[in-house]
């Protein structure tokens, strides 16, 4: 199980970086991607996707 | 690349004062807004040299003295209803719009080409897009590294305050000696109708819940800020039917936690821009409005008139933006900072700044003689060093000003559309500028045409160029004394 950024929504902010628990999102290219190998979903860390909650654009992180 | 604003020689040839700060404090400043709308007598010295080169904390200085922002902390932690972050445009000049993310180093790079072109150079912000104190990484970076290159630069930034208080201590240690926190509600059920979410504590807050959290950390923030003697600014955004009846009460608060000035902006929102206000149908406030409420908020914590809600990568002079003269592609890959130019300039400035001073004590002298209990609207065209200086037809925007028997101070400024683009003038604009100017009693330029002048006329707006190249508030005190029938005294200064 992981989430995916929606590229064409992305504003590009980083603050999904910084506050993904796994280390799971790296800005590659254009935009920044979530390596699905490495996501948890913050399962057992976080209550809440911590990529989702703080992405201020709605439904860009989503799961995969 | 064009001549810098305020040329080096245009400033000189003038008498030689000394102005130590005290001699500052002592001065005949009493009339008029040097330092936002504080007076420089009135501060304790400490303060005074702290604000005396900051063009957004001392109204004085804004003449003279220039900012830099760069975008460099792009990641936020709460949103905000008048800001679209997926928004991105270099057409536009609006806060927390930005045509160019910065790295620390590019930023590095960035404020030393600038600071070997522009003499007037004094403080490096980061503001938006995004929060300075939750992107804390790229902030602190960007800081450490330019502050080891040119140490006099003053650092300062902008924060929505929610991360603040875990910062406090480490922007003490960096000397940073100005933050700005936007605070428009004490209350946190209007602060609600403002964020429609935050990110605190690894998750999501929404309604009255995530304002009550933000209020708390902001002012916390602002009370440790007070405690190390961290100057604190204050802005609000002025947003109608939502908090501009509050802003008074967030006025009294911020005042008692010890902020230094606080500074109401008006909402922009413009459906364009793709805002949540943008989108509803929020309006922004109207130029009297604005200075309604400001006037309606005088005698609490002090008011900011001056500023331009500039955007996250302006560059120049408060008022004018040399952004795009600076982009990073027209930068050379590598640059080594002088400091010969701003050095040169800081001494032409002291001397100015003394005349400056002089001349405005002459001015007040004026005013009060003239005896008359009416006040005056006054719009100014310059180019800085607080001389009436700009062609009509080429202003972007004027400086008010009201003198009154209470002084001359400055009130505000009004953007308009450049009346003259290209050596055309263009009738359609005028129409603007006077709309822009309504309530204003006479505008002051260093260049008039005949047609301008009477299409003002028509609109009720006096102009005069008599006054072309005098110091702001000497003009002021001639005009008024002139319209309000006593003759002007000799200088008393
Ligand atoms: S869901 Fe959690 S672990 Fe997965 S990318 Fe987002 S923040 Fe990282
Ligand atoms: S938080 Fe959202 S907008 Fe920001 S970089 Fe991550 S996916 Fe993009
Ligand atoms: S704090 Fe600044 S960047 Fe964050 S949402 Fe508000 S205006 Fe936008």
């Amino acid at each position: 199980m992981a989430f995916k950024i929606i590229a064409s929504q992305c504003t590009q902010c980083g603050a999904c970086e910084f506050e993904c628990p796994s280390g799971a999102i790296k800005f590659k290219g254009e935009t920044y991607v979530i390596d699905p190998k490495k996501c948890t979903e913050c399962e057992g860390t976080f209550e809440t996707q911590q990529c989702a909650s703080v992405c201020p654009v709605s439904k860009t992180c989503v799961p995969a | 690349m064009s001549a810098p604003m305020i040329s080096l020689q245009g400033l000189s040839g003038t008498t030689v004062f000394d102005q130590s700060p005290a001699r500052a404090k002592s001065g005949g400043c009493a009339s008029s807004s040097c330092g936002s709308s504080a007076k420089p007598h009135e501060m304790d010295s400490a303060v005074w040299e702290k604000i005396k080169d900051h063009p957004c904390f001392s109204e004085e200085a804004h003449h003279y003295f220039a900012r830099m922002h760069v975008a460099v902390a792009p990641a936020c932690n709460i949103q905000c209803n008048y800001c679209n972050r997926k928004y991105d445009c270099a057409n536009e000049s609006r806060p927390g719009v930005v045509s160019e993310r910065l790295t620390p180093d590019q930023a590095l790079r960035k404020v030393i080409g600038v600071a070997n072109e522009v003499p007037q150079l004094s403080v490096l912000g980061i503001a938006g897009p995004g929060d300075a104190c939750y992107d804390w990484k790229n902030t602190k970076a960007t800081f450490q590294r330019v502050a080891k290159e040119i140490a006099d630069i003053k650092l300062c930034i902008s924060t929505n305050g929610l991360a603040l208080p875990d910062r406090v201590a480490e922007l003490a240690e960096m000397n940073v000696d100005h933050v700005t926190i936007t605070i428009n509600m004490v209350d946190p059920r209007i602060g609600a109708k403002i964020y429609p979410w935050i990110f605190y504590d690894n998750r999501r807050y929404t309604g009255v819940e995530a304002a009550t959290i933000l209020h708390e950390r902001q002012m916390s923030g602002l009370e440790m800020l007070t405690a190390r003697g961290i100057l604190t600014k204050i802005n609000s955004v002025m947003i109608p039917g939502v908090n501009d009846e509050h802003l008074i009460e967030v006025n009294k608060w911020v005042k008692e936690r010890g902020a230094f000035l606080h500074n109401v902006m008006p909402l922009i929102s413009d459906p364009a821009h793709g805002t949540h206000y943008g989108l509803s149908g929020q309006r922004g406030p109207k130029a009297m409005e604005l200075k309604a409420l400001q006037d309606r908020l005088e005698g609490g914590a002090k008011l900011m008139r001056h500023c331009r809600q500039c955007r996250a990568d302006a560059v120049g002079l408060l008022g004018e933006d040399r952004g795009q003269e600076f982009t990073l592609d027209r930068l050379p890959d590598k640059v080594t900072y002088d400091a010969s130019k701003r050095e040169t300039y800081r001494a032409v400035v002291a001397r100015e700044r003394g005349d400056r001073l002089a001349a405005k004590s002459e001015a007040l002298g004026m005013v009060k003689t003239a005896g008359s209990g009416k006040s005056l609207l006054v719009a100014v065209a310059t180019k800085g060093g607080g001389r009436i200086n700009e062609h009509f037809g080429h202003a972007k925007e004027f400086q008010v000003y009201e003198a009154s028997p209470k002084g001359i101070s400055f009130v505000g400024h009004r953007k308009v559309e450049q009346y003259c683009l290209g050596g055309r003038a263009e009738d359609k604009s005028l129409d603007g500028v006077i709309s822009t100017l309504e309530g204003v009693d006479i505008v002051l330029c260093a260049r008039i045409g005949n047609c301008p002048e009477d299409r003002l006329k028509e609109g009720g707006i006096r102009a005069t160029e008599a006054y072309g190249y005098d110091y702001i508030e000497t003009a002021i005190g001639a005009l008024y004394a002139a319209e309000f029938g006593s003759e002007p005294l000799a200088a008393t200064a």
